[in-house]
C-alpha cells in the first residue's frame, strides 16, 4: 500500500473507531443507532467524498430564508411538490372516516399560511414547516431518542424506536409533526412511513445524502418564478441562503422560546 | 401498648365476589377488544387528530395516575406523620395506589401508536425527557409500594416501616411532579408554559386519590358489614375538604397567573368564556363539581353526618377531576398555538386547515371503554386482593380508634 492511499485512508480508519466507540458508549440510546449507521455507512473502499461514503457532520448546518413579500396568494407549489417527493399524495383516507377528520388526521409537512395584521389590515402568506431548531422541544422530550437532531442541523424521527407517545407533537411550537393515522398502503422509498409513528419535514433528507443541495419547496417555488424559498448551508457565508439573508432583517416564529431555528422569514 | 389491628380478608359472599370479579373482568375484556380495534385500524377510529393528539385514554390514564400517588397518602398519614388512627387504614392505601397506577399505565401504554414497542421504551432512554423519567418514577413507585407493604404486612420488616413509608411518600412527590412537568414544561403551549401545574398536580393527586379510596373503603366495608366510626370518617372528610378546597386555591393561583401575563389572554378568554365545551367542563365540572359541591357537601352541618352524602362528595371529587383533566389535557390542545402575535390567522394550510381556528375534538367510544378498562383494571386488583390478603382492618368503629389513639 503506496503512502499516498495509507494517509487517505487513516481518516476512514479514525472515523470508524470513533463511530464504533460511539456506539458502544450510546449503546442504550438513539446516539447508538445514528452511530451504527455511521458506521455501516462509511466503507473503507469508498474513502472519497462521494455521496453516502461518509457520516453527516457538523460543517453544515442546512435551514431556509423565507422571504414572505415574494410568496405568493393561492400559490401552492412547494406543498404540492412536498407531497410529490415524500409521497404524502399517496396518503388515502381510510373508508369510513370523516372528512373533515381525515384533512387533520393526514400527514402535513408543509402548510401554507395566511397572516393578517390585527394593525394595520396587512396580509402576509409563508410557508410553515419544521423549523430544524438548533434547540429543538421535539428532541428534549423524546422519550426514547427517536425525535434526533442529525450534526447538519436536521431534526427528524428514526421510526425504528419511535413509540408514537406523541409528546413530540404536544412540544412542538410549530405544529410541525403529523403522526400517522392510518395502516399506509403505499409509500415511497426514500420516505418511509409507517402507522403509529410521528414523523415531519427532514429537509428532503434523502436529496442531501445523495448530493443534491436544495428541497422540493425551494425548488418548485423556483420553477413557479417566486424564489421565496431559498434553502441552503447557514454555516457558509457564500451560500445562496446566506446571501439572501444578508440582504435584509429576517426573524424566527417564536423567537422568544430561543429555539435558534434553522428557517427564518423576512417580512413577518 | 396500644390495641392491636387485626385485619382479616373480604369476606363477602362468594356469589357477590365472583359477581363482581365477572363483571369487572367483562369491562376490561370490552377495554381490551377497544384498544385491540384502535391498534388494528390506527388512531384514525378515535377523534384524535394531528391537532389533538392526546385523547380521552390521556385523560383517564393522567387521572388514575395521579390518584395513585394520592391513594398512598393515607398510608403516609400514618407511618410518616405518626397519626395512629390512620395506621389501619394503611394497607389498603397502599394496594390501592398500585392498582390505580397499574390501571393508569395500561391505558397510557394501549394508547401508544406503537404499543408493541414497549420494550423499545424500556430499554432506550432519553433522559433529558420528562416521560423517560416517568418510566423509572412509575415502576419505581410500584416496586417501593410493595416494599412498603411487606413492611405493614411483615413483623420482621416492621421496623422498617417508617424510613420505607418515608421513602415512598418523597417518591410519590417526585412521581406526581413529574406528570406535572409532563405539561408544565411544554414552552410552546400558552395553556403548559407555568410551573405552577408541578404543584397544582400534587394538591390535585391528594384530593382525587382521597377520595377514591374513601369510596373503596366505603363500599368495601358496607358490603362486608364491617363497622366504620364517625370518628375516623369525620377525619378522612375533613381532610378531603381541605384538600379539595387546596385545589381550587392552586386553580385560582394558576389562572391569575395567566390573566396576568398579557400574553396568555386569549387562552384565558378562551378557557374561561367562550371555550364551548371547555369553559362548561371548567366552571361546571372542575369549579362546580369537583370542588364547591363536594366542599358544600363536606361542611354542611346535617350532610356532612351522612355516610350516603360523604361517599356523593368523594364521587363529586372524582367526576370534578376527570373534568378538570380534560380540560387541562384536552382544552389546552383545542386551543390553536400562538405562533403570531398580533395577526389573524386568515388559514393554516389546505390539509387540517384548523390552526386559526379552536380544533375539533370528540371523544369516540373506543377511547371511552379503554379508559373505563383501566379503571377496571385497577378495581380488580384491589377487589382480589382484599379477597385473598389481608389488606383490611376488622373494625373502624370509633372504640377501635379510641383504643390506637391511646399512649404507648
Amino acid at each position: 500500500m503506496s503512502r499516498e492511499v495509507d494517509r487517505e485512508l487513516n481518516p476512514q480508519r479514525r472515523r470508524f473507531l470513533g463511530a464504533a466507540a460511539g456506539a458502544v458508549a450510546g449503546g442504550a440510546g438513539g446516539v447508538g443507532a445514528a452511530a451504527i449507521g455511521a458506521l455501516t455507512a462509511a466503507s473503507p473502499e469508498r474513502a472519497d467524498a462521494a455521496p453516502r461514503t461518509e457520516p453527516v457532520s457538523d460543517r453544515h448546518r442546512w435551514g431556509m430564508f423565507v422571504d414572505t413579500a415574494k410568496c405568493a396568494d393561492g400559490c401552492t407549489a412547494c406543498v404540492d411538490a412536498c407531497d410529490q417527493e415524500n409521497g404524502l399524495n399517496l396518503q388515502a383516507k381510510p373508508l369510513g372516516d370523516d372528512k373533515a377528520k381525515w384533512q387533520n388526521q393526514r400527514a402535513v409537512w408543509i402548510r401554507k399560511v395566511k397572516l393578517q395584521d390585527k394593525t394595520s389590515g396587512h396580509v402576509t402568506n409563508l410557508p410553515l414547516m419544521c423549523q430544524h431548531c438548533e434547540h429543538p422541544p421535539c428532541v428534549d422530550v423524546c422519550p426514547t431518542g427517536a425525535s434526533f437532531k442529525r450534526a447538519d442541523g436536521i431534526v427528524m424521527v428514526d421510526r425504528h424506536t419511535c413509540i408514537g407517545c406523541r409528546y413530540c407533537m404536544m412540544a412542538c411550537p410549530y405544529k410541525a409533526r403529523s403522526f400517522i393515522h392510518e395502516e399506509v398502503d403505499q409509500k415511497l422509498t426514500r420516505a418511509p412511513r409507517g402507522m403509529g409513528c410521528v414523523e415531519s419535514c427532514n429537509l428532503c433528507a434523502h436529496r442531501l445524502d445523495n448530493g443534491q443541495t436544495s428541497t422540493a419547496c425551494a425548488d418548485a417555488c423556483a420553477a413557479e418564478g417566486h424564489h421565496a424559498i431559498v434553502f441552503g448551508d447557514l454555516k457558509d457565508p457564500n451560500s445562496p441562503v446566506r446571501q439572501a439573508m444578508a440582504k435584509q432583517p429576517s426573524r424566527q416564529i417564536r423567537e422568544d422560546l430561543e429555539l435558534n431555528t434553522g428557517v427564518r422569514y423576512a417580512g413577518v | 401498648m396500644s390495641k392491636r389491628i387485626v385485619y382479616r380478608e373480604w369476606l363477602i359472599q362468594p356469589e357477590r365476589y365472583w359477581g363482581l370479579l365477572a363483571m369487572l373482568a367483562a369491562v376490561i375484556a370490552i377495554g381490551g377488544a377497544a384498544a385491540l380495534y384502535m391498534e388494528h385500524e390506527g388512531h384514525w377510529v378515535t377523534g384524535m387528530t394531528n391537532s389533538v393528539v392526546w385523547g380521552l385514554p390521556h385523560v383517564f390514564a393522567v387521572f388514575l395516575i395521579v390518584a395513585a400517588s394520592g391513594a398512598l397518602n393515607v398510608a403516609s398519614i400514618g407511618t410518616v406523620f405518626n397519626q395512629p388512627a390512620y395506621k389501619p387504614l394503611a394497607r389498603l392505601s397502599g394496594l390501592l395506589a398500585a392498582a390505580l397506577l397499574v390501571g393508569g399505565l395500561l391505558v397510557l401504554v394501549l394508547d401508544l401508536g406503537r404499543p408493541d414497542r414497549l420494550l423499545v421504551a424500556m430499554t432506550t432512554y432519553n433522559f433529558s425527557s420528562i416521560f423517560a423519567w416517568n418510566i423509572f418514577l412509575y415502576t419505581g413507585f410500584l416496586a417501593i409500594t410493595i416494599g412498603y407493604l411487606w413492611t405493614m404486612a411483615e413483623r420482621k420488616g416492621n421496623h422498617l416501616q417508617r424510613p420505607v413509608g418515608t421513602f415512598a411518600f418523597l417518591w410519590r412527590l417526585a412521581l406526581t411532579t413529574g406528570t406535572g412537568s409532563i405539561f408544565g414544561f411544554l414552552v410552546g403551549r400558552s395553556a403548559y408554559d407555568t410551573a405552577v401545574l408541578a404543584p397544582m398536580f400534587v394538591v390535585m393527586s391528594f384530593a382525587y386519590g382521597l377520595a377514591a379510596y374513601m369510596l373503596v373503603l366505603m363500599t368495601s366495608f358496607e358490603w362486608d358489614g364491617r363497622p366504620i366510626g364517625g370518628k375516623i370518617l369525620k377525619r378522612l372528610k375533613n381532610l378531603l375538604g381541605l384538600f379539595v378546597g387546596a385545589v381550587l386555591y392552586f386553580t385560582l393561583i394558576y389562572h391569575l397567573t395567566n390573566l396576568y401575563g398579557a400574553k396568555n389572554t386569549d387562552f384565558e378568554s378562551f378557557l374561561l368564556i367562550e371555550g364551548g365545551i371547555y369553559t362548561l367542563m371548567f366552571w361546571g365540572g372542575w369549579v362546580l363539581v369537583g370542588g364547591l359541591l363536594p366542599l358544600g357537601i363536606i361542611y354542611h352541618p346535617r350532610l356532612s353526618q351522612d355516610r350516603n352524602w360523604i361517599a356523593a362528595a368523594c364521587a363529586l371529587v372524582i367526576v370534578g377531576g376527570l373534568a378538570a383533566m380534560y380540560v387541562i389535557i384536552i382544552g389546552s390542545q383545542a386551543f390553536p398555538l400562538e405562533m403570531f402575535p398580533g395577526k389573524t390567522v386568515l388559514s393554516f394550510g389546505a390539509p387540517g386547515d384548523v390552526g386559526g381556528a379552536v380544533a375539533p375534538y370528540t371523544p369516540s367510544l373506543p377511547e371511552l371503554l379503554l379508559g373505563i378498562g383501566g379503571v377496571a383494571v385497577a378495581m380488580l386488583i384491589v377487589s382480589v386482593g382484599i379477597r385473598v390478603l389481608q389488606f383490611m382492618p376488622e373494625s373502624l368503629s370509633d372504640k377501635e380508634i379510641d383504643g390506637l389513639a391511646e399512649p404507648v
